[in-house]
């Protein structure tokens, strides 16, 4: 089961989960699996082993540990992966995941997605004196390793091992990936107030989708033609995705979650004052 | 049928609960090999083994934290906190975490733990083992919060609670644990033993969330309470000769609304008791209630005796606890007019 963060969408793409429901998530639309109730790139989907997005950071860190504990104490096989920003690991909870990790030796995978920018705030301020996030594991005596995260190949390798040792039940392992968030943190956020446009036009260790089709043409395997087209293909299905979603609503306009659906699901039995309260709200 | 402390019933109740379903674990600091600082867990991990009984890094947010995974995974966490008063570094996975788990992924995941905690003063606990912090969970959508008062309520309580399916803030009036306790520090302590709520039967029963009951009969006010100033609100009662309505609300969230209107229409006077400070106290939630539902019932203003608004003192304990005095004297003035 992964603990995500708002970064790892593509763990849904990747495992299948429909691009439709993701967007009609983004819309807060009629078919917005979560009803409305949580904001738009929070999602959740058991059945593709992605835990419900807080938006709290670092929570979901010792939460992914707890998970794995409990499957050891089940002697199931399944593992967890536990998904934290450079930023977050400031959180206590950070350390809290990593103390109980060790001490129960959960089968686990503890990743930190460094892409050096928390926000304004680069990745010294959480960091501190500490020479690499991928260190502080080495405090709880935890295996760790760190990794250029835009090269696909090796991110590979690394995140195999690691899942490796987990589903062996050797205990867990942190991996810090040293990215680089070349876009603005949000939407809503302009970072040219905060650091030099030069830095994300050189965008340090590169676009990793061009350096993994520059190794593949390399091999022979991939060509310019080839990358264009599938380019063009993925494009078209996310453009189609995104009308079909849209079909069924925007935050603004058309079809749109309940307002009875507010009330719904904050117990599995409605107490009688959340009744009281919906009756009153006319729903 | 068996006679039990408040610490036994609440052990016995875990004892049936993980009898009962292998998916429910017990944890925290000091829980497993010692038993817990009040010795509530004390013979689980013998008996269930260290992989359901356990202790736990001095972590608190790890503790509920980790729970909040496990029953993610599919378990039922029973865990404790060794003093309510050491929630707080574990309250942002409390608020943000356990309570909308549920609503926030439509009921893709939940998170059906109970957290145990020892609460209230009494025991010369200072500002670190005495706080009341019941307000800070009835605040929140998506918690239950349930405080026993009794080794009877306290066992079928905690068994409703730990086979509930959403989390659940169980405080244990530490007070309590040993024997009922009016508020007369300064009498020899009673037990358990001598009380008739401290006949517990073996096995499996709950006391279902969500109901009180009403302790001592009365027509005259009805007081509203529950842990420890139930006892006080009962002592304050019989020593001042008020025929007062002793409610005992057992369960704070969901609160059962009908057994306070009943009581209120009847007498239509109306004192709320409770040790936790007074300011946004629980009592403030109940007094809008009350006002709210029996308006037209009420022959004097709705009465609070609370916790005064300053930190647990110490050595100033039983002044600031509200005692059998302060609530009697509550009590003659409801009767005034
Ligand atoms: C507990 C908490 N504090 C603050 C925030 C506000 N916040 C949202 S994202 C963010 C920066 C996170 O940086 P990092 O962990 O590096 O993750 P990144 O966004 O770079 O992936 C902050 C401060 C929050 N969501 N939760
Ligand atoms: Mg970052």
């Amino acid at each position: 089961m992964n603990f995500p963060t708002y970064r790892q969408q593509g763990l849904l793409v990747a495992g299948g989960y429909p691009l439709v429901d993701m967007m009609s998530q983004i819309f807060s639309n009629e078919r917005d699996p979560l009803h409305g109730r949580q904001l738009p790139v929070m999602y959740s989907s058991k059945s593709h082993g992605f835990f419900s997005i807080s938006g709290n950071l670092g929570t979901q860190y010792i939460q992914a540990v707890g998970w794995a504990m409990a499957s050891a104490i089940k002697g199931d096989t399944k593992i967890a992966a536990g998904w934290i920003g450079d930023g977050s690991t400031a959180e206590s909870d950070f350390h809290a995941a990593l103390v109980f990790a060790s001490t129960y030796k959960a089968p686990v995978v503890l990743n930190i997605v460094n892409n050096q920018w928390a926000i304004s705030t680069f990745q010294g301020i959480a960091k501190g004196g500490s020479g690499t996030f991928a260190a502080r594991g080495h405090g709880f005596g935890i295996p760790a390793l760190r990794v250029d995260g835009n090269d696909y190949l090796a991110v590979y390798a690394v995140a195999q091992w690691a899942i490796e040792r987990a589903r062996r039940n050797l205990g867990p392992t942190v991996v810090e990936y040293v990215t680089y968030r070349v876009a603005a943190h949000s939407t809503s956020d302009d970072p040219s107030a905060y650091r030099p446009k030069e830095e994300s036009d050189a965008w340090p260790l590169g676009d990793p989708i061009e350096r993994l089709k520059n190794y593949l043409i390399g091999k022979g395997a991939w060509s310019e033609e080839r990358h264009a087209q599938h380019a063009a293909e993925v494009e078209a299905e996310v453009l189609a995705a995104q009308k079909e979603a849209e079909r069924h609503g925007t935050l603004h306009s058309g079809g749109k979650p309940s307002v009875r659906d507010m009330f719904e699901g904050v117990y599995k039995d409605m107490p009688p004052h959340l009744r009281r309260q919906r009756q009153q709200a006319g729903v | 049928m068996p006679r039990m402390t408040m610490i036994e019933s609440i052990r016995d109740a875990m004892h049936v609960t993980m009898a009962a379903d292998p998916n429910v674990v017990v944890f925290g600091e000091d829980v497993g090999y010692f038993g817990g600082v009040f010795r509530c867990t004390q013979g689980l991990q013998q008996k269930f083994g260290r992989e359901r009984c356990f202790d736990t890094p001095i972590n608190e947010s790890g503790i509920i934290g980790a729970a909040i995974g496990m029953a993610a995974y599919g378990l039922r966490p029973c865990v404790e906190i060794q003093f309510a008063d050491y929630v707080y570094p574990a309250y942002d996975q409390i608020v943000s975490e356990a309570a909308r788990l549920r609503y926030r992924s439509n009921g893709d995941f939940t998170a059906p733990i109970t957290v145990r905690m020892p609460t209230g003063g009494g025991i010369f606990g200072g500002q670190t083992h005495s706080q009341s912090p019941e307000a800070l969970f009835t605040h929140v959508s998506g918690l239950k919060t349930v405080v026993p008062s009794n080794p009877y309520d306290a066992k079928g309580l905690l068994i409703a609670s730990i086979e509930d399916d959403d989390p659940v803030i169980f405080l244990e009036p530490k007070r309590l644990y040993n024997g009922p306790f009016d508020g007369h520090h300064d009498r020899p302590v009673t037990p358990w033993s001598k009380h008739p709520l401290g006949e517990v039967p073996e096995g499996r029963y709950t006391v279902p969330l969500g109901q009180a009951v009403v302790r001592r009969t009365g027509a005259a006010v009805t007081v509203l309470a529950y842990g420890t100033m139930v006892h006080v609100a009962e002592a304050a009662a019989a020593e001042t000769g008020v025929d007062a309505e002793v409610i005992d609300l057992r369960t704070l969230l969901p609160l059962d609304l009908d057994t306070i209107t009943r009581s209120v229409s009847k007498t239509g006077r109306c004192v709320i008791v409770h040790e936790a400070t007074l300011t946004s106290g629980f009592g403030a939630e109940l007094c809008a209630l009350v006002q709210e539902h029996c308006f037209y019932s009420l022959e004097r203003p709705i009465a609070r005796v609370a916790g005064w608004d300053t930190p647990y003192p110490h050595a100033q304990e039983w002044d600031y606890f509200p005692g059998p005095k302060r609530v009697g004297e509550a009590l003659l003035q409801a009767m005034e007019g």
